[in-house]
């Protein structure tokens, strides 16, 4: 018994090691997915707090462009407007008033921010004292960001577009053809568009937009272009290359969206998949 | 360990670690190298100081820079298996002669020659372990090799400035 103890004692720092490295690997593949709870993340009020008083120092620097996006952004939302007011004098029908509501949107400020790793995140300045929630949408007037994945009082972690478990339902604009976005994990403004089959005809230049599909993102958010198209290695689609519309490396102010029929679409979708439940 | 020793390396640790969540993880030379540069916090620990102790120290530094790289636990890992080889990498490249006491392993002390051989292998493995588990789910080998190397000579050469500006040379010659 004794030399069990001895032998043990002389393994001590071997087994510390074991216990630590496994520790971490845990870590690691527990929270490394798309679902599921986050502890150790940038989110949390400590690191939060940190993070934003470093935004709020180094967000000087780029003033400049941040305006012109906003600017810009507002040009466009007051397009939309004049042509969303019914005219005073001719009938107006508003034909879908069952659906238009069910979009809520806020804004949010990026505070801490990575794109060179394979799996990057993003946190933001508001969080479930906001309102915001896990799996809402996240996007700017460029195009698609990424989904909220944890929350804390007054932060939210991100999984940034730029993340190699992330799918976003889209289409392609002009042709309605659905795919999936998903980053390769080489180049921060390229990510591919998977499962569009071989028949159907891509040109470069066409625009990548949300689908709708998924209950995360209204339809039509855009999310970049078709940039080269060819036959990979895959049978039965095509290998379409996007160049994405947002700009990671400058990202500044985003918009959060949620759906508030998520929920109910979900479940009957889930229920049509296991009718048994 | 002094006291005066020990909270000179508890600033240091406190230094490095917010040198790399605030300045560092911003600088990315070319999208691909990277530079980690607290590794060499856990390098410059002086020689006596027991594995277990650099094991608990590598993974709680590890684990507070994954915090602000969002990276949940790769840092840990790859700092824990640094920490683990280096009291034995020390051993195997020992001078011949044996190392003085109370003469922590830092460039000015050991020279450059020796300093090389001594981080560039341990930089080595603990950057391909985190860019290795970064990688996981991709299935592209030659950004992370690119990434290895290069985040490598960037890491070196950083913290090589760093020792011979901020380390003073302890050993009497």
């Amino acid at each position: 018994m004794q030399q069990i103890f001895l032998f043990l004692y002389r393994l001590r720092a071997f087994i510390l090691f074991l216990i630590l490295e496994l520790l971490a690997l845990g870590i690691i593949f527990t929270h490394n997915s798309p679902q599921g709870a986050v502890y150790f993340n940038s989110s949390n009020k400590f690191t939060g707090r940190l993070l934003s008083s470093k935004n709020n120092f180094v967000s000087y620097f780029t003033l400049y462009s941040t305006n012109k996006a906003l600017a810009e952004k507002n040009a466009s939302l007051l397009n939309r407007l004049d042509r969303m007011t019914p005219v005073a004098d001719s009938a107006y029908f508003a034909l879908d008033s069952a659906l238009s509501n069910n979009f809520n949107f806020w804004s949010a400020k990026v505070i801490n921010n990575s794109i060179n790793l394979s799996q990057n995140f993003i946190t933001l300045d508001k969080g479930k004292a906001d309102g915001v929630v896990d799996g809402m949408g996240v996007f700017n007037e460029q195009g698609i960001i990424g989904r909220v994945k944890g929350t804390s009082n007054h932060f939210s972690s991100v999984i940034s577009l730029l993340h190699t478990d992330l799918l976003i339902s889209s289409k392609i604009k002009k042709t309605e053809v659905f795919g999936s976005t998903k980053w390769d994990g080489i180049n921060s403004n390229e990510a591919k568009l998977l499962y569009v089959p071989r028949h159907v005809k891509v040109e470069p230049g066409l625009e990548i937009v949300t689908s709708g599909y998924n209950a995360v993102f209204p339809e039509g958010i855009p999310i970049g272009k078709v940039k080269e198209v060819s036959h990979g290695s895959e049978t039965n689609y095509l290998d379409i290359t996007i160049t994405l519309g947002a700009d990671f490396s400058k990202l500044n102010f985003v918009y959060l969206v949620k759906n508030d029929f998520r929920e109910e679409i979900d479940s009957l979708e889930t229920e049509m998949v296991n009718p048994n439940q | 360990m002094t006291t005066v020793k020990l909270l000179k390396y508890s600033f240091s640790f406190c230094l490095y670690f917010l040198i790399q969540v605030f300045i560092l993880k911003d600088l990315v030379l070319f999208g691909y190298s990277f530079c980690f540069l607290y590794v060499f916090f856990l390098l410059s620990l002086p020689h006596e100081v027991p594995t277990i102790s650099l094991l608990l120290i590598g993974f709680f530094i590890g684990l507070f820079i994954d915090m602000f790289y969002d990276s949940f636990g790769i840092h840990a890992a790859s700092a824990v298996f640094l920490a683990f080889v280096r009291n034995t990498w020390i051993k195997v490249i020992m001078p011949t002669g044996g190392y003085d006491d109370n003469v922590p392993p830092t460039l000015l002390n050991m020279g450059l020659g020796w300093y090389i051989f001594y981080s560039l292998p341990l930089i080595l493995i603990h950057h391909f372990i985190f860019f290795y588990i970064d990688s996981l789910g991709t299935d592209v080998y030659l950004p992370l090799v690119i990434r290895v190397f290069s985040s490598m000579a960037f890491t070196f050469l950083l913290g090589a400035i760093v020792q011979a500006i901020f380390y003073k040379k302890e050993r009497v010659v």
